[in-house]
């Protein structure tokens, strides 16, 4: 279990000035989906990040099944297994597909044919690649995701998987995130605004104005959706927990 | 008979666990110390200076030639003068390279300069890398000059490195490329302490349809200095490319001088130059793949110098 107790988080570490996260208390059990939504700028990417250690709080304490990592640079959260696959993938000159994998996968045997077919991808064409300018947005996505399906982890969190992915490989993704689940009962926390994604969620966080403003059901949410769904009024921002740029749900 | 000293040179500089298969030539100390002739390839020493005339039958394919360099002594000043025939529609990989292990704290230094003929149709592809070590003070210095003709439709492919362990270096390197010819250079680069490196490519395409691609990587880091002049010129109907990267680190110094001159409106040329530290966001995803800062850190150069 990963359990934030009164998390705050100051960028600048000047008093407040820069505060993007507010008292977060969040308890993560294992083998949950759980699926973190709301405004842009409400502090879910923050939340994502103080998991993986690259924000660090200025009060409050983290541990993961009872050991205090609040302390432990990104290496060794790394280590203990929390994995964060970023919304904007890093490029590398001269890092190959394969490279990246592997450092991934570290001792975890893995099949790195099957692991980027998970992500949509043909080994063939993009194992022996550069992780560099030449993929498009949606490459760099997956190959990030499948950078994280490599390892055996206690938490993975994925930051707006979907960005850049096409509708095609969608209900593949979904799937991957199911399947990566069962396989090493990991923790799964998804930062999405997609009906689809929200569908996969034992529990629903919902994220705004650095706080969470409420931690609820799937169902309960799917259902203020399809209360607010005439004409795409969700993109008039107007549901109360903030949901912005879900679909339109018929 | 080659030391194990001399074995390990040669292993760094040329991928050579022993005298190799086919045409070679192996100087040692400013010496040539072990040569061998195939029946397209023969290696014939000079007479008015020091070096070797590397002769290619045409429509030779599918052979190699390995011209290794080593200096084990302190206090050499070795310069050879090679010259390359590499005959029309003939296939080729060239390897040469040196390597210096200076055991004093005199300097050991070697200017090679070797010039090429590709003559028509013919592809050589030609690997140079310079390593040093040895536990004196001694500085160790290589200075090569390459000089390259290419013919209508041949394409020459230069894979040149610096490894390791060089603290003065001048690379100077002229090519002209002639109708339809095509030219691709990987230079990587590597210096730290007080290293210096300096790389000056000239290239004239001078040919209607030549095309040419440089593509330069480097890494300075502690107080060395590095310093890139490539240039393209574009005399005719042709395209050309430039890529220099450098990373840059510690108290090191990187000048990249970028010089693209075109002389026909039908002269595609372009050049791409970036000096900068690691990415931060590169460093951060590998440290949450588990890796230290340290780890991340190699592992991006590692990648980067290939």
């Amino acid at each position: 279990m990963l359990k934030m107790i009164n998390i705050d988080v100051d960028l600048d570490g000047d008093n407040g000035k820069d505060q993007v996260l507010n008292k977060i208390n969040l308890s993560l059990e294992r083998n949950k989906i759980y699926v973190m939504t709301g405004p842009n700028g409400g502090g879910k990417s923050s939340i994502a990040k103080s998991i993986m250690g690259i924000h660090k709080p200025s009060s409050g304490k983290i541990f993961l099944d009872e050991v205090d990592i609040t302390d432990m640079s990104i290496s060794e959260r790394a280590r203990q297994g929390i994995g964060y696959a970023f919304q904007t993938p890093a490029k590398f000159k001269g890092l190959k597909v394969r490279d990246m994998l592997q450092l991934a996968a570290g001792e975890n045997k893995i099949d790195l044919c099957e692991i980027l077919y998970d992500v949509g991808l043909c080994a063939q064409d993009y194992l022996d690649r550069e992780i560099n300018s030449t993929f498009s947005g949606g490459e760099l996505k997956r190959i990030e995701i499948a950078s994280i399906l490599s390892r055996k982890l206690k938490v993975a969190v994925f930051d707006e998987p979907e960005a850049g992915i096409d509708l095609w490989s969608f209900q593949r993704l979904t799937e991957t995130f199911v399947k990566m689940h069962e396989k090493y009962d990991t923790t799964i926390v998804i930062i999405s605004h997609q009906e689809r994604i929200l569908r996969l969620a034992d529990v629903v966080i919902m994220v705004d104005n650095g706080t969470i403003s409420e931690i609820t059901s799937k169902d309960k949410v799917l259902k203020d959706i399809s209360h607010l769904d005439s004409g795409c009024e969700l993109r008039d921002n107007c549901i109360k927990g903030g949901i912005e740029d879900a679909e339109c749900i018929r | 008979m080659l030391s194990v000293l001399d074995k390990k040179l040669l292993e760094e500089v040329a991928d050579l666990h022993d005298v190799p298969q086919g045409a070679y030539n192996i100087r040692k100390n400013g010496e040539g110390i072990s040569k061998n002739n195939t029946a397209n390839i023969e290696i014939v020493t000079k007479k008015d200076k020091p070096g070797i005339d590397i002769i290619i039958k045409p429509g030779t394919k599918g052979e190699s030639v390995h011209i290794p360099v080593i200096l084990s002594h302190e206090g050499l000043n070795d310069i050879v003068y090679n010259t390359f025939e590499v005959g029309e529609g003939s296939d080729v990989i060239i390897v040469a390279g040196c390597g210096i292990h200076n055991p004093g704290s005199k300097k050991a230094q070697h200017d090679g300069v070797h010039e090429f003929f590709v003559r028509r149709g013919a592809h050589m592809k030609y690997i140079e890398k310079h390593y040093g070590e040895g536990e004196g003070s001694g500085k160790r210095i290589l200075n090569p000059k390459t000089i390259i003709e290419v013919e209508e439709d041949g394409v020459v492919e230069l894979e040149m490195d610096q490894i390791k362990g060089v603290d003065q270096t001048v690379r100077d390197t002229e090519i002209i490329l002639h109708k339809n010819s095509r030219l691709i250079v990987s230079e990587k680069l590597l210096t730290y302490l007080d290293q210096s490196a300096q790389s000056n490519i000239i290239v004239e395409l001078l040919g209607e349809d030549s095309s040419a691609q440089i593509i330069s990587r480097s890494v300075a880091k502690d107080d060395s200095r590095q310093v890139f002049h490539l240039s393209l010129k574009g005399h005719t109907k042709c395209r050309g490319h430039i890529q220099c990267d450098s990373i840059i680190m510690d108290k090191a110094q990187v000048s990249s001088i970028p010089e693209i001159s075109a002389y026909h409106s039908d002269a595609q040329l372009i050049h791409e130059a970036a000096i900068g530290k690691i990415a931060s966001d590169q460093l951060t995803k590998l440290m949450t793949l588990g890796l230290s800062e340290k780890e991340a850190e190699d592992t991006i150069l590692q990648g980067f110098l290939g």
